[in-house]
């Protein structure tokens, strides 16, 4: 097991070079990698986000948890562009303001997702899927003319391998059972060399030793990578979490390590109040 | 080449490009007409038209078979191309009109003085040939642009691109437009200098008409088969997953609709010389919508399921019109729905008997799985 | 000086007999003569000088010598003292009316009507006179107008003498009538004013024609822009019908129905059947009253019948739901086709639908328009009361809102999408109905509204039935509106082009939710 999460070490220190978008790399020199400052959404009324801020550190492992409703998801669509807040700011490093890119610009200056439902592209082949997610240049015409080059062959079968998916390599990707198009997913945000990665309940309908290899998986991504992982599944939370942040109807409830958010009397009454 | 087909793929093409440049020419042309193995103008022109309806129908497949998005004015992109080649042999009618005057007879009719500004320069050949690619890629990258960013899809998209068509068939209907209104234009007489209705010309306007049906096959074939083609399909199955990614997926569909655009305009200004006009009825959303379904007979996302479809419901259609023309419209629309209803990947579905492996649940449907 | 002399006939008629000088000059005068003499006798208002004038006019005056007789078969009468005559002298000559002195006549017999007891032949006489008459008979209508209190008649009757002052008056009659004309509004009233502008020789009386003719062109554009208004309402209100249904099926329940067209037609063609059975019944009058429902049945049997049987296997296919649904409308234009034969049928109005109110002088506001707002505003209310306050709609809304929810509660989901697929079809039917009573009624009825009934929609909104609302009314003003400055086809061309351009600027519609459940 250990041996094939650091095999995948060279994944975050391999790219950081041909991303066209003209961000000029991402600047951490204050060492936080993200910076919500009052960021507020409200749908016909309804406060989705209400001036939420948060900051996560580079190399940072964060976990967000907090009722239904309280905007977790709305937090993640805010962060990779897929909402615009109302009001407020979000930035990644000290210089890219979120507001102004699109999806696939935030994608690219190095933000990766996975949806709460796993979204694969499920006619193409699980080799395919891993391909198209691979860094690159991902113009329209460099995309026509690109050929596979025997290093990118070499990532994708690495990456396979790690997610324990070469037997399916050339099966289409819509076969694979449940747990398996999380770990795909997963494997897919990697090789998109994000710097941040947001992960929206990973281990949902995963078996407990999937569970038990995702946990191990994220422990050895933090430091190299931030991440921001949502997840209802306590248990796995109490595995993996350093700080806990708690939304609640939109902000910040609490923050703090596992155990101190755990008996804080405002985030017992939220979960098990009224 | 072999990434574009197999063995098999290959011999098939070859055989289809022997029927087309060798077959039909010596029947029609070197075999005398009282043969019984002669072929008459009427066979050539009908094979000539549905090669053009299957150039369309290529289009078709690549924005909606691979990326899915289902456009419903290709009739207009086709139309447009036909316009922009009609004009030209309009001109080319020179004083042998009704009217014996310079400009064509419809002019003279509305007592027009001189030519409107849209038929600058439409005498030169080359200058259709440029507005035959340009018009629709220019309207098709335009509109594209907009709704693509806007983020219209799906149902939306198909219902907005049936409006254009309206429009713009509505536009075309009205005389002082200056395109003939309602009888559009007809009565051509020469291509190039060449008479248009000796079996030479026409033989060669079929020719041309093959090679580009071909043509138009192996480029959309060597898309769909590059990265791009993947990434057009992840599009169609998973639109924010490919933006997620990192790509700037309206990019992508405003260049593949554009491209279609452009390969329907000329599939359209081939149409025109061999069938002998065109009018604003080919711009009918009716029309458009019919490329949808010669894709789905044939099947989607395999672009020769596209070219055999044309085929197959325009085949039928030429011996319904004639045969009992009162039950071809049950029939087309028996098509529709059967078709959508039993035949989700067409004739080649059933062609193929692939083992499951290209078959999974990729629709979820509502309501009744339950 | 014309006048002075018509005022000096007037005082010296005798009561009991006609003007002998008059009559010899209308017997034997040249034209203007005649004329004169016409004048001078209809003045009198003696009931006989009609009957000499309408025996003029149908050839019968003839003169002997001197003297003028009435002719009919063997029998005569003399002209001036209206006594019989014993024997017709043996030599006699036709007196001829020409068609200048037919018209005079004819004036001059309608102005003598301007006196009968009976409103309605008065009307028709002023009606006539206003068409345009010869001055000769301005006498008569001011005597007519001083007894005149008919608020219909009275207005017709100022535009005539307002008309012969123009032409022969004084200038301070001139300058009365331009200021009546002025505050007249009367259609032809810009026309007489615009002649008087264009002809009027004195300075002062230009520029006052010139003021009165602003003051009316003022208030046609008045009227114009009312009939603008209501034509703009009138066409929402018919784009309301054919989009309310499909709010239903494609706004709610999210079915791309492309027969939605066809079953417009099919209601209209339900209509036409009813039509020729209620005529047989000899119930003619009250066609509508079965047709309505039957629309209504017809259309939503044929659109639960699609439904059972096509487009419940397409459920979140919308692509392929477009495709066989089209295909449906084929195959239903086809079916009429064979049945009803390819050319249009003919539908009629009732009596009480035909003709329509005159709310200004250029604005008449037909009854079938009239009666389709309402129609619509009817069909509106009942759908929104079926949806909101009757179990089917709750359990209609419930459905489109979480299938799966309202499935686990107990509700029947799949009876439940007929029955609203049923009812959005039957809207469908409606609307067909109403159509028939304003345009023609064929196969291709349907084709002509399925774009703009979407259009409506989606521009409103999907889902919102208030957007729907809106959306049909703005549309319906907005196309009207272009229509007046560029003609049908732009305007409907511009609409379109703007829906494009609208949609893509905010593909949710004038109305809409938004968040999560909006942007997937």
């Amino acid at each position: 097991m250990s041996a094939a999460v650091h095999a995948q070490s060279g994944f975050g220190a391999g790219g950081g070079s041909a991303a066209h978008v003209a961000t000029g790399g991402l600047d951490t020199t204050h060492g936080v990698v993200l910076y919500l400052d009052g960021i507020t959404v409200s749908f016909d009324g309804f406060k989705a986000l209400n001036k939420l801020s948060l900051s996560i550190d580079v190399g940072e492992l964060r976990c967000v948890i907090g009722p239904n409703g309280a905007g977790k998801t709305t937090m993640m669509d805010v962060i990779t562009g897929r909402t615009r807040a109302d009001s407020g700011t979000a930035y990644f490093g000290q210089t890219i303001d979120l507001a102004n890119l699109s999806e696939a610009e935030i994608a690219q200056a190095g933000i990766g997702r996975k949806f709460q439902m796993p979204t694969i592209f499920e006619r193409l082949t699980v080799a395919e899927n891993v391909e198209l997610a691979m860094k690159a240049d991902k113009r329209v015409r460099r995309t026509l003319f690109h050929r596979l080059s025997s290093e990118e062959r070499d990532r994708i079968a690495e990456s396979l391998r790690l997610m324990r998916l070469e037997a399916a390599a050339d099966r289409p990707a819509g076969l694979l059972s449940h747990g398996e198009k999380q770990w795909l997913e997963i494997g897919m945000l990697l090789v998109q060399e994000p710097k941040l990665l947001l992960l929206d309940e990973p281990v949902a309908g995963m078996s407990d030793a999937e569970t038990e290899r995702t946990a191990e998986l994220f422990l050895s991504l933090a430091g190299k990578h931030s991440l921001v992982v949502v997840e209802h599944d306590m248990a796995f939370i109490g595995k993996i979490a350093r700080k806990v942040t708690v939304l609640h109807e939109g902000s910040v409830l609490a923050e703090g390590p596992m155990q101190q958010v755990q008996n804080d009397p405002r985030v017992i009454e939220v979960y098990l109040g009224r | 080449m072999s990434r574009l087909y197999g063995a098999r793929g290959w011999a098939i093409l070859g055989a289809c490009s022997l029927v087309v440049f060798v077959v039909f020419p010596l029947l029609n042309l070197a075999v005398p007409p009282e043969h019984p193995l002669h072929l008459s103008a009427f066979w050539v022109t009908l094979a000539g038209k549905i090669m053009c309806y299957a150039m369309v129908a290529v289009a078709m497949d690549l924005v909606w078979g691979y990326a899915g998005i289902l456009s419903l004015g290709h009739g207009l992109f086709f139309a447009l191309g036909g316009y922009a080649m009609g004009m030209y042999l309009m001109r080319q009618i020179g004083r042998e009109g009704q009217y014996q005057s310079d400009m064509p007879d419809f002019m003279v009719f509305l007592d027009w003085k001189e030519f409107p500004w849209h038929w600058w320069m439409t005498d030169q050949f080359w200058w259709a040939l440029l507005l035959i690619v340009a018009v629709p890629g220019l309207l098709a990258l335009v509109f594209g642009y907009f709704a693509f960013r806007s983020r219209v899809k799906g149902v939306y998209f198909s219902i907005i691109t049936q409006a254009l068509t309206f429009a713009a068939m509505l536009l075309f209907f009205r005389n002082a437009t200056g395109f003939g209104g309602n009888n559009g234009f007809t009565d051509f007489k020469r291509i190039l200098g060449f008479p248009i209705t000796t079996p030479e010309t026409r033989m060669a306007l079929f020719a041309i008409t093959g090679a580009a049906l071909i043509g138009t096959l192996l480029l959309a074939r060597w898309i769909v088969t590059s990265k791009l083609g993947r990434v057009l399909a992840a599009i169609r199955d998973a639109e924010p997953r490919v933006m997620f990614c990192g790509y700037d997926t309206m990019h992508y569909k405003v260049a593949i609709f554009t491209l279609s655009a452009v390969l329907a305009g000329i599939a359209g200004a081939l149409y025109v010389p061999q069938v002998g006009i065109i009018n604003p009825s080919e711009m009918s959303p009716a029309n458009s919508i019919e490329i949808a379904i010669w894709v789905a007979v044939g099947g989607r996302g395999t672009l020769a399921g596209a070219i055999l479809g044309a085929g197959l419901v325009n085949g039928a259609k030429s011996y319904f019109t004639v045969a009992f023309p009162e039950y071809w419209l049950f029939a087309l629309g028996a098509i529709f729905i059967l078709v959508t209803l039993f035949l989700p990947r067409g004739v080649m579905g059933l062609l193929e008997h692939l083992p499951g492996a290209s078959r999974h649940p990729s629709s979820t449907r509502r309501g009744k799985t339950a | 000086m014309r006048i002075l002399l018509i005022a000096l006939w007037l005082a010296a008629s005798p009561a009991f007999a006609l003007d002998p000088a008059a009559v010899e000059k209308l017997a034997f005068g040249d034209s203007d003569e005649k004329i004169e003499a016409i004048g001078a006798l209809v003045a009198g208002g003696d009931p006989r000088a009609a009957e000499l004038l309408q025996a003029f006019s149908d050839g019968e005056v003839q003169t002997s010598g001197k003297r003028v007789l009435i002719v009919r078969g063997e029998e005569g009468v003399d002209a001036v003292t209206g006594e019989k005559v014993a024997q017709l002298p043996a030599e006699r000559e036709d007196v001829v009316a020409n068609n200048r002195l037919r018209g005079a006549i004819a004036g001059a017999l309608a102005a003598l009507k301007l006196f009968s007891a009976e409103r309605d032949e008065r009307l028709a006489a002023a009606r006539e006179l206003s068409g345009g008459a010869d001055a000769s008979i301005l006498p008569l209508v001011r005597k007519a107008l001083e007894k005149e209190a008919d608020p219909d008649v009275k207005p017709l009757l100022e535009m005539t003498a307002a008309a012969m002052e123009l032409k022969g008056g004084s200038k301070e009659s001139r300058l009365a009538a331009i200021r009546m004309l002025g505050s007249s509004s009367h259609p032809n009233a810009k026309s007489l004013l615009l002649e008087a502008a264009a002809a009027e020789a004195d300075e002062d009386l230009k520029l006052e024609a010139q003021k009165s003719l602003r003051a009316v062109d003022g208030r046609l554009a008045w009227g114009e822009w009312l009939g603008l208004g209501f034509a703009g309402v009138s066409l929402g209100s018919i784009l309301l019908l054919a989009a309310l249904g499909l709010a239903i099926t494609y706004g709610l329940m999210g079915v791309i129905n492309m027969a939605h067209g066809e079953l417009i037609m099919i209601g209209a063609y339900t209509t036409y059947v009813v039509q020729g059975w209620m005529r047989d019944a000899g119930l003619f009058e009250w066609y509508l009253a079965a047709a309505v429902p039957a629309a209504f049945l017809v259309s939503g049997a044929v659109g639960m019948a699609l439904e059972r049987s096509v487009i419940r296997w397409l459920y979140g296919r919308p692509l392929e739901t477009l495709l066989a649904t089209w295909g449906i409308s084929l195959v239903l234009m086809q079916a009429v086709r064979t049945i009803f034969g390819a050319q249009n049928v003919q539908v009629e109005n009732p009596a009480f639908m035909s003709g329509g109110i005159q709310v200004l002088a250029n604005v008449v506001l037909p009854w079938n328009r009239i009666a389709i707002i309402f129609f619509a505003l009817a069909v509106l209310a009942a759908m929104w009361l079926l949806l909101s306050r009757t179990r089917l709609g709750l359990y209609i809304r419930g459905v489109t809102q979480n299938r799966a929810m309202a499935s686990c509660v107990g509700v029947p989901t799949a009876r439940v999408d007929t029955w609203a697929f049923g009812l959005g079809s039957g809207i469908a039917g409606l609307a067909g109905c109403a159509l028939t009573q304003i345009g023609n009624v064929g196969p291709d009825l349907g084709q002509g509204y399925i774009v703009d009934s979407f259009m409506v929609v989606v521009f409103g909104g999907v889902g919102q039935l208030a957007g729907t609302v809106y959306a049909a009314l703005v549309l319906g003003f907005a196309n009207k509106l272009l229509e007046s400055w560029s003609g049908a086809v732009i305007a409907k061309i511009a609409v379109l082009v703007f829906i494009i351009f609208f949609i893509q600027r905010r593909p949710q519609g004038l109305f809409a939710l938004r968040g999560r459940a909006a942007e997937t």
